[in-house]
């Protein structure tokens, strides 16, 4: 199997906190990859590093082989248009509508007419189920059209990588079933690459081939889900089932109980 | 110790942001042109930043220049040089008060605006988005804007200067009975071209950029939050205000202080 993205060894701080000590990722060609982890620990970062945007404080992260903090700025972004990323707020232009978020990567990067172009969005469009929504603006969709108004332009340009940022946060049932549905068909119609952060254990066990769990700046438990469901780690366990308390405690740290209530002794 | 450390902060603060407006200017103007994609989006910006501006410019301009006469004319009259109201509403508007009026306006009214649009956009992820899609923000958001100002400010500062001329003459003229000949000839045998009319062109021109590059470096830099654009914005009127001030004397000092 081959690697599309490899990351070796990676060191990341952020204003003097440590946010990865040490990790290595694979991120495989062809297949959904899920990292989770619980809130705040910079899964977001990594899709941010992934994409050229963060360089790490030491070790390497490679795309197709070739080290992404090491490119020159034109070349970083010449590579950046085989990869993609559909950020958490869908991030729509708020002064085009639908339509031209999604002919935007296509106007900027090729010299197609803009009849090809106008085929070519619809039928993105019509791939998420918003053919009809074609001429609103991004303020008039709801969370979910949006996040897919998004995904449409994502896969504008028939990338190799696409990277999500929590695609199911804040999403409603009927909304993340569309999401799930969709990350899948497209996986597998287009043979893109996937990388999804998230912290919904339930939808990622149904679309991830191989899935990385993040915690405590380290990779905690890497494997199929099958594996990662019978993993003996007492932290990831707490993370699938959704224990309040386990290795990573209820209480945020603080003084001892009897000294804060009763008095200093 | 506590201030001393503070003050060495601050101080670092400061350089560091100085360091970050640099390259950011440097990053959105030294590139290859790029005429055909930058045209419409730079005349989208003109629309927003300059024309948008006209009512505020115009009905500014107009008391301006009234009030001016007003004032002036009760000073000349006492000494029967009513005539030379012409030159001194227009001079004061040309030299003065037309580049500063309209930078401070134009600070207002564009300036925070520009601040809360991009703030606006790197908190909505929306520069994130481009630079992922291999779009430069620095050439497709900052560069257009930054000519806009540029280009626009000047010409409202002239319009400000023209509208305030016109009610002078409103008020001078119409109303208090000042001769109409002598208004408008002693004013064109006083008011030199370049002594006058360029220099205050180059001030505007001045004030343009220092307005438009502070207004988008703070929405740039700012910190993406509610709190964070609310503080930029003020930073922006506040900041782009004093630096015209003190700038006008610089350049004042410069165009027609001492021989």
């Amino acid at each position: 199997m081959e690697n599309l993205l490899e990351i070796d060894n990676l060191t990341f701080s952020r204003s003097g906190r440590i946010i990865y000590d040490d990790i290595s990722l694979r991120i495989v060609k062809g297949k959904t990859t899920a990292i989770m982890g619980p809130s705040g620990i910079g899964k977001t970062t990594m899709l941010r590093l992934m994409g050229g945007q963060l360089k790490p404080d030491s070790g390497d992260i490679r795309f197709k082989g070739e080290s992404i903090q090491s490119m020159k700025r034109n070349r970083l972004f010449t590579v950046r248009r085989q990869m993609s990323m559909l950020f958490q707020s869908g991030a729509l232009f708020t002064d085009m509508t639908v339509f031209d978020n999604i002919a935007f990567p296509l106007r900027e990067h090729t010299k197609l007419s803009e009849s090809v172009i106008k085929t070519l969005v619809l039928l993105k469009l019509q791939a998420v189920g918003l053919r009809g929504a074609a001429d609103l603006m991004p303020a008039e969709l709801s969370g979910g059209m949006a996040r897919r108004a998004a995904l449409a332009r994502a896969i504008a340009l028939d990338p190799e990588l696409i990277m999500y940022d929590e695609p199911f946060a804040g999403q409603d049932p009927i909304s993340m079933g569309v999401l799930v549905k969709l990350i899948k068909a497209l996986n597998d119609s287009l043979q893109l690459t996937s990388v999804v952060v998230t912290h919904d254990v339930t939808e990622v066990l149904t679309i991830a081939d191989y899935i990385y769990i993040l915690a405590e700046k380290k990779v905690i438990g890497s494997g199929t889900p099958e594996q990662i469901k019978q993993s003996d780690s007492p932290l990831v366990q707490q993370f699938l089932k959704g224990h309040a308390d386990g290795p990573v405690p209820f209480h945020y740290p603080a003084d001892d109980l009897e000294q804060t209530f009763l008095g200093a002794k | 110790m506590q201030w001393l450390a503070s003050i060495g902060r601050n101080t670092i603060d400061t350089v560091g942001s100085f360091g970050r407006a640099f390259l950011m200017l440097m990053g959105a103007i030294i590139a290859k042109p790029q005429f055909v994609k930058n045209t419409p989006l730079t005349i989208k910006q003109i629309y927003v930043v300059g024309v948008q501006s006209l009512l505020i410019i115009v009905v500014s301009g107009l008391f301006i220049g009234m009030v001016m006469a007003l004032q002036g004319y009760t000073i000349l009259v006492d000494y029967g040089a009513e005539g030379s109201l012409g030159p001194m509403v227009a001079l004061s508007l040309l030299r003065e008060l037309g580049p500063v009026v309209t930078a401070l306006l134009f600070a207002g009214r564009a300036g925070s605006a520009l601040t809360a649009e991009i703030g606006l956009m790197k908190a909505t992820e929306q520069l994130s988005s481009l630079e992922m899609m291999a779009v430069d923000p620095l050439r497709r958001v900052v560069a257009p804007r930054l000519w806009a100002g540029i280009i626009s400010m000047p010409m409202l500062a002239l319009i400000f200067s023209a509208v305030g001329i016109l009610g002078g003459h409103l008020v001078g003229v119409d109303w208090l009975g000042v001769d109409v000949g002598s208004y408008w000839s002693i004013m064109q045998s006083s008011v030199d071209w370049s002594e006058d009319v360029v220099n205050g062109i180059i001030k505007t021109i001045v004030f343009a950029f220092v307005i438009t590059w502070i207004a988008i470096f703070k929405g740039y830099d700012a910190v993406p939050t509610s709190e964070g654009i609310s503080k930029a914005t003020t930073e922006t009127v506040v900041f782009s205000s004093l630096a015209v001030l003190g700038l006008d004397f610089i350049l004042t000092a410069l165009m027609f202080g001492i021989e």
